[in-house]
């Protein structure tokens, strides 16, 4: 392959550092400072990619972030990074690179028989193909089309790669290091503000190494990089390259990414800015002109031309046409010639341009074409020709005289070789093409008003601002480097002083070499140009987007379809949808429509942009909260006596809780079976510290708890418990717990784990802003108190060796009673509490001592055989008991169907009340809590309930929401909630779970399956 | 968006716990219909603009704080204590 590698030249490349990297397993040589892309360009490599639909061979469009061609898949393995722009990605010794949706590669494609089905490919091709009969055959095509269409794809494998999450505050942000951004930052820098200047690239000046002029006396790029030395020096400024600002949210908080390069451990940083003021200073983007075959390989943009000239010290291509509308590019045609890149023509559709761009042009002895376009690329696997057309008077003139004109020259425009209609060719190996520029507004639209058309520059330019920012630079459509740099300057002059910084105006002396550009902002030197009309018969398809492969066609074709409006439009055909955000794509496309419309563009409108503005990797926004950092782990005090007990400990909610203390050689079901006959039979002991714990005091503690409970609690006496139902407002039930009086004034409620922040935002908002009246005070305890539950039929022999201060006994310690006393040697709060339904009892003491009193308990008590139970066991034993827990107060069900209807006080008005006793929360018909037994085998909650065989179920009735096996009842029983369920104890049912295969036959009985008149809690 | 604590500051929206619209009117205790339980519970007007809301400084000072907010800008205008020390400096 012939390289384009210029023999000098390439400010960002160090020729004595070569190495080698692989594309497609192929070597391909680079320097040290080259992209992927420009040294694939200068290796000769014309295609890179394969387009998203179509399968087309693209190549390398542009130079920067808006390349909507050459993505790429850069390593392998868990490092595999799918769609990485090439155009901006440095290439590294070694890196693996290769090419995407292409098999076996991009050179030699299978999938390019897409492009036979091409017609079928249209706008709203999913939406068009896939309703009516062969909606149902989505599923059957869906792999095939997934496979097909599409980018590269990410690794399944863990990323090894470490993200991180920073923040970081400013006075002022200013984004983007262009010549606006340098000059801002410098002005509010020497003024004393705390500036951060974000630049996506690694280095300063944006696009003024692309210029030719001096600033201040210093050429263009040397004075960026004084700026930028100057910045850096400065202590109140930061510098942040490689740093993309992608979004801008609101109170002036923006997002950005930083890429960090591959040096040291992390792949990128995502950075939280809050700033004062903002100045964006993003720039302005080429954009390209509409015509057939305008993807091929070597059609590429006229700046991207001249920055891999100037940065990379390569040619675009060996023989080159450029088609243009704007003076700009004339200039940039001027510098390519210079660096003595071959051009062979310049065509623009205007009738005349100044003289002072097509004198250098003509003295470099290339031809200009006036008042003609590009109507076409030829080629296949690179442009091979230009096909070139008159516009305008030219083409009426060359309709009309349909003659042959003799090949000659008048007045330096070079007249073309005569043929039908004034068409011909131009052999050439590379279009570089510029329809004008269009600024990237992106940022200002997330935080601003609707975009604005200026006419002359054919573009939208940023509305009124809706937070504190400046725009300033190309952003604003500035024309020439002189009004950039100084609306930079006066920007942060303006930002500064606002911020109350005392910043003084200075006006920067720029000269630019090449005479004739437009001067004034009101100038554009365009030729609003957006698309050509395709000439022959059987044009090749135009394309708009080249991203999503979105043609011209497709972008009528929507519009004809009643798809007119700006938002539509990009929803049906993915016009600017890609991650090039449509950079190069959305004006034209708009441009189109508008002329589908026969309507002026700013009619049709922009779509509103929103975050991100550029690619962001999940991970980035992940950080570091991945695995087991994903959330917080909560552990109980007791959580190391539970290691040391052998737990298997498991997630519950944010709880790290001991599942069963397996014996050697045991399994979860022999473990948990086992644990729960233990207690039955002798004594357990239990971690309860995870439930909430509130302490509710003052005078007025009591009424508050009657307004909070459906039940009574001002009459409990001091040193009883009582149960406790608690509604939400909406009259379902919230939560279940236990509340202590511990004093006149005093108490402390109890409320799930799983609810127990919920319940302490629901007391606070009713104090707060209900009855602020009330003399109350909450304090969350939770964490102040290890809980240990012992229970079982000799808990209470167990607690009378340790316990001094109270007597034991039944009668002097009776069930609900609650008693302040020491054991062994440590306050505590007692409880004779049962959720297992033998006699039991719940003892708090200070978080601290909770490990002391747990291996106190299992010492003094091993003569008893005291032994743990865990989260398993725990349920086998509320369930024997039809408490219920988390599964059944799933928030949709009213105390009637949990049988707790007699808890709803009638005396007294509580939260939730008038609601909950609205008829069709206790209507005939509702799910009920009821008991299951199993008949043949083991059935498992989430199975629903219905009353026919596997294979004519009938429908569900109801659903199993907790099961376990019970060693009391040697069977496997579980809780449901069931269709009018208490009135059907005693039928049969099945429990359908066709997912996981099963259909258990099951008897309906009462929940209280063990010990149902509680004859044990008062053993 | 940030919202200006009485107590602690300004601080991100992310410490607070949205509790809803702070114009919905609580019919009183003793109410026994469940016509304006209803309309408490489960109407809302949504507006676009100025509203009022309840916000908790759930991982501050655990306030009630009643903001006043532009519900189309996130603009926050103000932010005071709920209940008796909310009235007035």
């Amino acid at each position: 392959m012939a390289g384009f590698r210029l023999s000098s030249g390439g400010s960002r490349i160090d020729r004595s550092r070569p190495f080698t990297f692989t594309f497609d397993g192929s070597p391909v040589e680079a320097f040290a400072g080259d992209t992927i892309a420009s040294a694939l360009m200068a290796s000769g490599r014309s295609i890179v990619a394969r387009s998203f639909k179509y399968h087309r061979p693209r190549g390398i469009f542009s130079a920067g972030a808006e390349e909507p061609n050459a993505l790429v898949t850069v390593g392998s393995g868990g490092e595999r990074e799918p769609n990485v722009n090439a155009a901006t990605r440095l290439a590294a010794p070694g890196l693996e690179v290769s090419g995407q949706n292409a098999w076996p590669s991009v050179d030699r494609d299978i999938g390019a028989v897409n492009q036979v089905f091409a017609p079928f490919f249209g706008a709203g091709f999913y939406y068009k193909t896939f309703i009516g009969p062969l909606r149902r055959s989505w599923m059957w095509y869906e792999p095939a089309i997934r496979r097909a269409a599409g980018m590269g794809s990410a690794s399944l494998d863990p990323d090894p790669a470490r993200y991180e999450k920073a923040n970081v505050f400013a006075d002022l942000l200013v984004v983007g290091a262009g010549p606006a951004g340098l000059a801002a930052a410098l002005a509010a820098g020497r003024a004393g503000a705390r500036v951060i200047l974000a630049e996506a690239e690694p280095g300063p000046g944006g696009a003024i190494d692309l210029e030719e002029a001096t600033i201040d006396g210093a050429p263009a790029a040397e004075w960026a990089a004084m700026a930028s030395l100057e910045l850096s020096e400065m202590a109140n400024v930061r510098l942040m390259p490689r740093t993309h600002v992608w979004g801008y949210y609101d109170g002036g908080v923006l997002a950005a990414l930083e890429d960090c390069g591959g040096e040291g451990e992390t792949r990128c940083r995502h950075w939280r800015i809050e700033a004062r003021q903002v100045i964006l200073a993003t720039g302005a983007c080429e954009r390209p002109i509409v015509f057939s075959g305008n993807d091929r390989p070597g059609v590429m943009l006229a700046s991207a031309g001249l920055a891999y000239v100037r940065r990379y010290g390569t040619a675009p291509g060996g023989s080159i046409v450029l088609f243009c509308n704007n003076d700009e590019a004339w200039r940039q045609a001027a510098l390519l010639a210079e660096a003595g890149v071959k051009i062979a023509a310049i065509v623009d559709p205007r009738t005349e341009v100044p003289g002072t761009l097509a004198g250098p042009i003509a003295a470099k002895g290339i031809d200009i074409i006036l008042s003609h376009v590009v109507a076409a690329a030829k080629g296949a696997r690179r442009v091979e020709a230009a096909v070139i057309a008159p516009v305008g008077e030219a083409a009426r003139a060359a309709e009309a005289a349909r003659i042959d004109r003799p090949a000659g020259e008048a007045e330096g425009e070079s007249v073309p070789p005569a043929s039908p209609g004034g068409v011909f060719e131009i052999a050439a190996d590379t279009i570089l093409v510029s329809g004008g520029h269009t600024p990237i507004i992106n940022l200002a639209s997330q935080a601003g008003g609707p975009p604005v058309w200026r006419e002359e520059i054919a573009a939208f330019v940023p509305g009124e601002p809706r937070q504190d920012w400046i725009a300033a630079g190309a952003m604003t459509g500035a024309p020439t480097l002189e009004i950039a740099v100084n609306q930079g300057a006066e920007a942060g002059t303006l930002a500064a002083n606002a911020l109350g910084f005392n910043a003084v105006a200075k006006e920067l002396a720029v000269q630019i070499q090449i005479q004739g550009l437009r001067t004034s902002i009101q100038d554009g030197g365009l030729l609003p140009l957006f698309e050509v009309e395709p000439v022959g018969e059987k044009p090749d398809k135009a394309f708009v987007d080249l991203q999503h492969d979105v043609t011209a066609d497709d972008v009528r074709l929507a519009g004809r379809e009643g798809f007119v409006e700006a938002e539509h439009l990009k929803r049906y055909t993915t016009l600017g949808m890609a991650n090039d955000q449509g950079r190069t794509s959305a004006i034209n496309g708009l441009a189109i429509l508008a002329g589908e419309r026969q309507m002026p563009i700013p009619a049709v409108g922009t779509t509103r942009f929103r975050p991100p503005l550029a690619p962001v990797p999940l991970g980035a926004i992940v950080g570091r909260e991945r695995g087991h950092h994903m959330r917080p782990i909560r552990r109980s005090p007791l959580h190391h006596a539970h290691l040391e007990a052998g737990a298997e400990m498991m997630h519950a909610g944010l709880w790290l809780r001991p599942r069963v203390y397996a014996h050697k050689g045991e399994g979860l079901f022999a473990a948990y079976t086992r644990e729960a006959r233990h207690v039955r039979a002798k004594v357990g002991i239990a971690d309860v510290s995870t439930l909430g714990k509130i302490e509710v005091a003052g005078p007025d503690a009591g009424t508050f708890l009657d307004r909070v409970y459906t039940n009574t609690f001002s009459t409990l006496p001091v040193g009883k418990a009582r149960y406790g139902l608690m509604l939400r407002e909406d009259g379902f039930v919230f939560d279940d717990g236990t509340a202590w009086r511990l004093a006149e004034d005093r108490y402390l409620v109890t409320t799930t784990t799983a609810k127990a922040a919920e319940v302490m935002m629901h007391m606070e908002f009713l104090l707060a802003a209900v009855w602020p009246e009330l003399k109350t005070t909450l304090a969350s305890v939770s964490d102040q108190y290890a809980g240990i539950a012992v229970a079982g039929p000799r808990s209470r022999a167990l607690l009378a060796r340790l316990v001094d201060g109270t007597p034991m006994d039944r009668e002097a310690f009776p069930f609900m009673g609650v008693r302040q006393a020491s054991i062994a040697g440590v306050p505590a709060l007692i409880a004779r509490l049962s959720f297992s339904g033998e006699n039991a009892y719940e003892v708090y003491v200070g978080a601290d001592c909770g490990p002391f009193l747990w291996s106190e308990l299992l010492r003094q008590g091993a003569d008893l055989e005291v032994a743990p139970y865990g989260l398993e066991a725990m349920g086998t034993l509320r369930i024997e008991k039809g408490h219920v827990a988390g599964p059944e107060l799933n928030g949709r069900v009213s105390a009637h169907d949990l049988g707790l209807g007699k808890l709803l006080s009638k005396k007294k008005p509580f939260v939730g009340k008038p609601l909950a006793l609205r008829p069709a929360l206790s209507e005939e018909g509702r799910m009920e809590l009821v008991g299951l037994l199993a008949t043949d085998a083991a059935f498992r909650s989430g199975a629903h309930l219905v009353a026919g065989t596997e294979e004519a179920p009938g429908a569900s009735e109801g659903h199993v929401t907790s099961v376990t096996y019970s060693p009391e009842l040697r069977n496997h029983i579980g809780l449901a909630m069931l269709k009018g369920g208490r009135k059907r104890h005693g039928q049969t049912l099945f429990a359908a779970d066709p997912i996981r295969g099963a259909h258990c036959r099951v008897e309906i009985v009462s929940p209280h399956f063990v010990d149902p008149q509680g004859e044990r809690l008062d053993a | 968006m940030l919202i200006p604590c009485p107590v602690c500051g300004m601080r991100d929206a992310g410490e607070y716990h949205y509790r809803g619209d702070a114009t919905a009117e609580r019919p009183p205790l003793a109410e026994e219909a469940a016509e304006p339980w209803v309309r408490y519970v489960y109407e809302r007007q949504n507006p676009r603009g100025e509203h009022l809301e309840f916000w908790q400084h759930v991982h501050g000072c655990r306030q009630f704080l009643v903001v006043r907010r532009n519900t189309e800008t996130h603009e926050v205008f103000e932010a005071r204590l709920v209940g008796p020390f909310g009235q007035g400096e």
